[in-house]
């Protein structure tokens, strides 16, 4: 039987297209507040233009303009290809993308202004956050809605990451986000105190655990076997994989409160969860470097599939680190100093950015029908990512290390040996070299959207027919 | 029911599901099954697609 049916290409293509735009708008605004760090002139004296306010700016629009539109591209993408079948509810589709370009405008608009519920990573006011819940609970009709009409009978993993990402991002959405609104632009958290902060880091880490890593997961559970051109090392692991990984990242929230008000059990909870957690991380790594195994020259002539598995090792690197900074004695170092910031850029840049990218490679030549415009330029790309990334988390390991040496260092007669300022005055070197490595990657991706504009210019978009189910399954 | 009794048929019912999606995902019986689904990403290709952003060379297809 032949289909006459197309996939719905038009939705991926626009949120493809956004993702690079906010990918370079996230990263500038990421370079912008590293060196003002260095360079506390550079925020010109202008409110809007400040630290404080164009931080959460930074963290929205790589998490969810460019994160975000990355996931919603690739899951409908994958979704269609690996059901054999068109996107569900084409109007409620294209209402997910332009809702959520809204929010991505509003929050670009309101968190310079200040207007903030100063939530780390839900900082947007709650008319905001009633739109984020349309789009949401429209995402994941017309996600579920074409899982329901596929073709095949089984549902490939990727869909399974996506579908709990979905979920889970839904469900701690509308916990957190609970608040008591006073005006139009301010409410207050419907939680309070110890308990604001523990709903709050259950669902930032689960930010984490779910919209930066299940999501994620997803697309290297497609395009990473696509572009190697075979199959993921183990179908048997990847299941086992995703119910561990789903059931414990949603207890490690607790690890982001060690030694405040929070009872110490939970506290201890969240670290064994977090220790845990180590193994099915590492068993998703494992699992994707080796779906390489028998085809590891290609990594010598694919620079795609090159920033894809070293996205993975960077994925193996940031999830064991997690772990031991989870662990109490080690966060009494490691916590409120720049370690921390390594530790989430060498997930965010190396596993969440390079992921995409190669992605994004794979997908949009496809969408238009084009073949990518230069291999040299993905090179360039790898190179310059690759060099940022690690000039951005070594600079942060010696700085916050020795942050918190001089924080914790005592006088004989028990006063404090270095006054706070002295350790800021300590970071400066290095916060200079981090801003050369967030440079550096920033080069890498405007190689890229270079590359790809390139690749697309004067393309038409494609209409590709949705083929049979291959094997009868 | 006190609290540490509830945390240790927790930890116990945990380890069994754990167990048991291992045993299940890993059976001889659900081999096959697991093997097709790997293939699912490679049932759409138009014919001469399949990995053609890399180099001109053609990888081959494991099946």
């Amino acid at each position: 039987m032949t289909s006459t049916e197309t996939y719905n290409y038009k939705v991926v293509r626009q949120f493809s297209i956004m993702t690079i735009v906010w990918g370079l708008v996230g990263m500038s605004v990421g370079v912008l507040i590293a060196a003002q760090l260095a360079w506390p002139v550079l925020n010109f004296d202008i409110p809007w233009l400040t630290f404080g306010r164009l931080r959460p700016l930074h963290t929205n629009a790589v998490i969810f303009a460019f994160g975000g539109c990355s996931l919603f591209a690739c899951s409908y993408y994958v979704v269609q290809h690996t059901c054999h079948v068109k996107l569900a509810f084409p109007a409620l589709a294209a209402f997910t993308f332009w809702g959520w370009q809204s929010v991505i405008l509003l929050a670009a608009i309101t968190l310079p202004l200040g207007i903030t519920t100063s939530k780390e990573y839900a900082e947007l006011e709650w008319p905001i956050d009633i739109l984020i819940t349309l789009v949401w609970v429209s995402y994941a009709v017309v996600f579920f809605g074409t899982i329901m009409r596929r073709r095949v009978a089984h549902i490939y993993v990727a869909n399974w990451f996506f579908g709990a990402f979905i979920i889970t991002v839904a469900v701690l959405h509308l916990f957190n986000s609970a608040a008591l609104p006073v005006t139009f632009w301010k409410s207050y958290s419907a939680y309070a105190g110890v308990q604001d902060a523990m709903v709050q880091w259950w669902y930032g880490h689960n930010a984490v655990g779910f919209f930066l890593t299940a999501g994620f997961l997803g697309i290297m559970y497609y395009f990473v076997p696509k572009q190697a051109g075979r199959p993921v090392y183990s179908y048997r692991l990847s299941v086992v994989h995703f119910w561990a990984l789903i059931f414990t990242y949603i207890w490690a929230g607790p690890h982001h409160l060690h030694y405040t008000a929070l009872p110490d059990w939970a506290q201890s909870l969240g670290m064994v969860m977090s220790l845990i957690l180590l193994a099915p991380s590492w068993g998703g790594m494992i699992n994707g470097i080796m779906t390489l195994s028998g085809a590891w020259h290609k990594l010598r002539t694919d620079p795609v599939l090159r920033l894809l598995i070293v996205s993975i090792s960077f994925y193996g690197m940031s999830t064991f680190e997690g772990p031991m900074m989870s662990i109490k004695t080690v966060n009494a170092l490691s916590h409120y100093t720049d370690w921390t910031i390594g530790h989430v850029h060498s997930g965010a840049l190396g596993w969440v950015a390079l992921v995409t990218m190669g992605a994004m490679y794979y997908l949009i030549p496809r969408l238009f029908g084009r073949e990518l415009y230069s291999l040299k330029l993905v090179e360039v790309h790898f190179w310059t990512a690759t060099i940022g990334i690690v000039l951005y988390i070594t600079s942060m390991w010696v700085a916050g290390i020795m942050q918190g040496l001089m924080w914790r260092a005592i006088n004989q007669d028990g006063t404090l040996t270095y006054s706070f300022v002295e350790s800021v005055q300590a970071m400066h070197p290095y916060y200079i070299v981090r801003t050369l490595g967030g440079a550096c990657f920033l080069f890498g991706a405007v190689v890229m959207a270079y590359n790809l504009w390139r690749t697309i210019a004067n393309a038409q978009p494609v209409e590709v027919e949705i083929p049979a189910p291959a094997s009868a399954h | 029911m006190n609290f540490t009794l509830l945390q240790s048929l927790w930890s116990i019912v945990v380890l069994v599901t754990f167990i048991g999606i291992v045993l299940w995902a890993y059976s001889s019986k659900r081999k096959s099954a697991f093997d097709e689904a790997a293939q699912l990403p490679f049932d759409d290709d138009p014919p001469g697609d399949s990995n053609d952003s890399s180099p001109p060379k053609k990888p081959a297809r494991s099946r």
